[in-house]
C-alpha cells in the first residue's frame, strides 16, 4: 500500500474539520474543528516520515502534539475567561471588536 | 494478501464516520466524545505505519488530556443536562463548499505527483531513534517546547485566577 491512501484520508479529515471551523458557532466546538485538522496533519508528517525513512517528521510530530495540547488549554482558558465576562461562548455573539 | 490494507480501510472508515459526528452532532457533549474516537482511530492509523511510540503519545496526550480538557470546560461553560449544550451550526452551505472545494483540489494535486509506493524496511527501534533525534539533532526546539509550556501553564493559570 502507498503513500496516497494516507494522505487523502488525511485531506479529507483537515476538509472536515475545515466545514466544522466554519460552521460551528460555540467556540468549544470550533476548538474541536481545529482539533480535527491539526490531527490530519499529524498522519501527514507520520505517513511522510515513515515512507521516506526520515525520522524527523516523527519527531515533528511529537512537538504537534504537544504544542496541540498547550493550545488547547490555553484556548479553553480564554474560553472559559470570556464566558466569566460575558455569559456566553456563542462566536457571534462575541464582536466586541467589530467596528 | 497482507492484512494492512484491510486494517486501513478500517480504520479510515472510522475516522472518517468519527469525524463528520463530530461536526455535525447537535450535542457538545456527544462531539467531544466522537472526537475522542476520532483521535483513538489515528493513534490506530499510526500503528499501520509502525509508530508504536506516537500512537501512545497520541492516545495519552490527545485522547487523554485533550478530552479530559474539554469536557472540564463544557461542564464549566454550560450545563451538562437540558437545552443549553445543544448547538446550532450556521454557513453549512458555504463551509461545506468550502470544504468541498478543498478537499477536491487536495485530491487532484495528489493524484498528480508521484509518491513513493513501498514503504522502506524497518531498520532498528523507531522510539529508539525518535528519542536520539530528539535529544541531539532537535534538542534546541525540545527545550524550547519546555519553555511554552511553562508559559502556556502560567497565563492558562492567570487567565484562571479568581476575581478580586
Amino acid at each position: 500500500m502507498g503513500l496516497h491512501p494516507y494522505l487523502a484520508l488525511a485531506a479529507a479529515l483537515f476538509s472536515i474539520g475545515l466545514f466544522g471551523v466554519i460552521s460551528r458557532r460555540n467556540t468549544i466546538g470550533i476548538l474541536l474543528g481545529i482539533e480535527l485538522m491539526l490531527n490530519a496533519v499529524n498522519i501527514n508528517l507520520v505517513a511522510f516520515a515513515r515512507f521516506t525513512g526520515a525520522v524527523a517528521g516523527m519527531v515533528f510530530t511529537v512537538f504537534t502534539i504537544s504544542i496541540t495540547v498547550a493550545e488547547v488549554a490555553l484556548g479553553l482558558a480564554i474560553v472559559i475567561l470570556i464566558f466569566r465576562v460575558r455569559h456566553t461562548v456563542i462566536a457571534d455573539h462575541l464582536d466586541l471588536l467589530r467596528g | 494478501m497482507s492484512l494492512e490494507p484491510i486494517a486501513f480501510a478500517g480504520l479510515a472508515v472510522v475516522l472518517l464516520a468519527s469525524a463528520l459526528a463530530v461536526v455535525l452532532t447537535k450535542n457538545l457533549f456527544h462531539s467531544v466524545l466522537y472526537l475522542a474516537l476520532t483521535l483513538v482511530g489515528t493513534a490506530g492509523i499510526f500503528l499501520t505505519l509502525d509508530a508504536e511510540f506516537l500512537a501512545a503519545v497520541q492516545v495519552l496526550l490527545y485522547a487523554g488530556g485533550v478530552v479530559t480538557i474539554v469536557v472540564f470546560a463544557i461542564v464549566v461553560t454550560e450545563r451538562l443536562v437540558g437545552d443549553r449544550i445543544t448547538q446550532t451550526s450556521r454557513h453549512l452551505v458555504s463551509g461545506g463548499v468550502a470544504a468541498l472545494a478543498l478537499l477536491a483540489v487536495l485530491l487532484v494535486f495528489l493524484r498528480s505527483v508521484p509518491l513513493p509506493a513501498t514503504r522502506p524496511a524497518m531498520t532498528g527501534d523507531l522510539t529508539r531513534a525518535i528519542g536520539v533525534a530528539v535529544l541531539t539533532r532537535w534538542v534546541l526546539p525540545f527545550e524550547l517546547l519546555g519553555v511554552l509550556f511553562v508559559t502556556g501553564l502560567l497565563g492558562a493559570i492567570y487567565f484562571a485566577r479568581p476575581d478580586e
